[in-house]
């Protein structure tokens, strides 16, 4: 469903610029859950960026569900996040002055979905996360790993082809994570496609497939037994 | 695009935005409150102003001009100079005749008179009047009628008094209709009594005596102390003035270029410095309004660019979710028109307020300083079109600087 070939990025700096990206071919099948592994600065999250249309290529093709990702304007790349990809950030990224409800329905809204419809689906999503009972509540109201269920819900909410996920555990404490991986896990186990971006081993190892980066090139990619994360919490 | 300006989500999420920051948009709002506020009570004390000259020259004819005779400085057909020239009722009767775009000529004449009631008397200006006067220089009847035709007819012993007149020569709440005020000597029947304006334009009118009675009790002939020559609305009045001289004058056996020989006052040419001085201040009222506005607008432009650039997380998560640019661009804009709206509108309030306060404490009474000071629905309009205008225009520089920034660096900003 996902086919990277021969993909460049720099940026630049000053009067040179930095080769983050140099010639990645990547290809993931429907149903896989990759992580993205690598060192500060091997250009993981530029890659996840590139992948989740927040940022373009200079080089190199990239299909997403047979659609040709290229020379998008701003608005084709905000209808295709919309609607292929859900976002899950380390900071979780929800806004603060809205409830967990409005939080996961924002996707839903941008859809041009109306509002009773919205409001159910919502419910539903938080329901799935195990937050029903916080539904009004604000982000600050929550803990960490409430608030990254609710970033959760609100990824899987416009029911995308594929999650993004930006070191999700990275600001939670490692039983926070696990449940936070047994949770992406029943998700794969669904069949949702996931890829998620981590420097932590004991992370990735809750993956099928594990890609490791170094210095803007594939240095490994191997299929892993994966580690149940609920054995874990 | 106008669908979503009836949806209860968009309002919803710019309350959301507004309410989440009370000090900032109040702080925001105030600047155009005070804009408008000063917009409104400016215009609405400047209406009040023209409505108190309005009401100070509202009895008479303002399109006027009064001619009167002097002395001749120029000899001319045989005649010497400073011959006295005395304007004649057919005078009158020629001007109104000859002259583009008038509507009234009044004759009048006038002169001292000792008045005689009871035990009680007073030196007073008489005045011998044509019914027509009314329609020049409104009187203001207190008390039964003005000089009527049969009045003129007849050359009844009549009079019509001023309400000073009256408090000096009757009892306090004597019935004065039907009463007997002696003039030089002779009964004259009172059938009404007027109320003394505020200004006296032109000569002081204590009594109005029908013209023909005053002919006969001066022997004027048909002389006539001056005219009021009235001209209709859309005709210039200094022009009236010049051709009903140039007649008068052809007429008197007068040099054309004597300037001296008619003495006048144009009612006209006053009035219209007064009206030049009021368009002078509404026009500077709008100016300070608009400039004050202005100012507030852009210091909603100002604030709001400050929010976008704290809201840039924010923004950058709504795009990953899936905004387009155009859906964040149209939201800082409602935000912007909304505030500026919001504010315009407690602007106008209070601003209503301030001009009921005006109005209670100097718009009350027969010398109120400012009569009904008020501004029209339409200036209100105007306000409100100028605030939209200026929101919407004032809203793009942060809406166009919240998608300046790509969604990737605005997520990464912490």
């Amino acid at each position: 469903m996902l086919q990277i070939s021969k993909l460049h990025k720099s940026y630049p700096i000053g009067d040179s610029s930095l080769h983050v990206l140099k010639g990645i071919d990547l290809s993931v099948e429907e149903g896989e859950m990759v992580a993205i592994m690598g060192s500060s600065g091997s250009g993981k999250s530029t890659l996840l960026n590139i992948i989740g249309m927040l940022d373009e290529a200079d080089e190199g093709e990239y299909v997403l569900d047979g659609v040709p990702i290229k020379n998008l304007t701003e608005k084709k790349a905000a209808i295709y996040r919309n609607k292929f990809l859900g976002f899950i950030f380390q900071s979780f990224n929800l806004i603060n002055y809205k409830n967990a409800l409005e939080n996961v329905a924002l996707p839903l809204y941008y859809q041009g979905m109306n509002r009773k419809e919205r409001s159910e689906k919502a419910l539903f999503h938080l329901g799935k996360v195990g937050l029903k009972d916080w539904a009004h509540h604000l982000p600050n109201e929550l803990s960490g790993g409430q608030k990254q269920r609710v970033a959760i819900a609100r990824a899987l909410a416009a029911n995308p082809k594929l999650l993004l996920a930006d070191e999700p555990t990275g600001a939670l404490d490692t039983k926070t994570s696990y449940e936070i991986m047994a949770f992406l896990q029943q998700l794969n186990d669904e069949g949702k496609t996931l890829l998620i971006v981590t420097h932590e081993e004991d992370i990735a190892a809750m993956c099928k497939r594990v890609v490791k980066l170094r210095d803007g090139v594939i240095m490994e990619d191997t299929r892993v037994e994966q580690v149940r994360a609920a054995a874990h919490v | 695009m106008f669908k979503f300006l009836f949806d209860r989500d968009t309002w919803q999420e710019v309350w959301d935005s507004l309410s989440k920051n009370k000090l900032r948009s109040i702080l925001t709002m105030v600047g155009v409150w005070w804009g408008i506020l000063l917009l409104i009570g400016l215009l609405g004390s400047a209406r009040g102003l023209e409505n108190s000259f309005n009401r100070l020259f509202g009895n008479f004819a303002t399109n006027s001009v009064f001619v009167w005779g002097q002395s001749t400085s120029k000899p001319f057909k045989g005649f010497q100079e400073g011959r006295q020239v005395r304007l004649k009722l057919s005078d009158a009767k020629k001007v109104e005749e000859n002259v583009e775009g008038i509507e009234f000529v009044v004759p009048r004449n006038q002169n001292q008179a000792t008045v005689v009631r009871n035990f009680l008397s007073g030196t007073f200006m008489v005045n011998g009047d044509y019914p027509l006067l009314d329609k020049v220089q409104k009187k203001k009847m207190m008390r039964g009628r003005f000089i009527n035709q049969t009045d003129i007819d007849e050359n009844r012993k009549v009079v019509v008094i001023s309400e000073d007149l009256y408090k000096q020569l009757f009892e306090k709440d004597a019935e004065m209709i039907g009463e007997y005020v002696q003039i030089n000597g002779m009964n004259f029947k009172v059938v009404g009594m007027f109320e003394n304006g505020n200004v006296n334009m032109g000569p002081t009118s204590d009594m109005h005596i029908p013209f023909t009675t005053f002919q006969q009790i001066y022997n004027q002939g048909n002389n006539i102390g001056w005219m009021m020559i009235t001209g209709k609305a859309e005709y210039d009045i200094e022009q009236i003035e010049n051709d009903a001289k140039l007649i008068l004058k052809n007429l008197n056996h007068i040099h054309p270029k004597d300037n001296r020989a008619f003495g006048s006052f144009n009612l006209g040419k006053e009035f219209a410095k007064v009206t030049g001085f009021l368009i002078g201040m509404q026009f500077l009222t709008w100016f300070v309004g608009i400039a004050t506005l202005i100012a507030g607008v852009f210091a909603i432009g100002n604030i709001l660019l400050i929010t976008v650039k704290e809201r840039t997380k924010e923004i950058g998560v709504r795009r990953a979710l899936g905004a387009t640019p155009f859906e964040i661009k149209r939201q800082i804009v409602v935000e912007a028109v909304f505030i500026t709206l919001l504010a315009g509108f407690f602007g106008i309030l209070t601003g209503g307020w301030i001009l009921i306060a005006i109005d209670t404490f100097f718009g009350q009474g027969e010398d109120a300083v400012l009569v009904n000071a008020s501004v029209s629905i339409a200036v209100v309009f105007i306000a409100l079109i100028i605030l939209v205008v200026l929101g919407t225009l004032i809203g793009l520089i942060p809406a166009f600087k919240a998608t300046s920034v790509k969604p990737i660096e605005a997520l990464r900003e912490e």
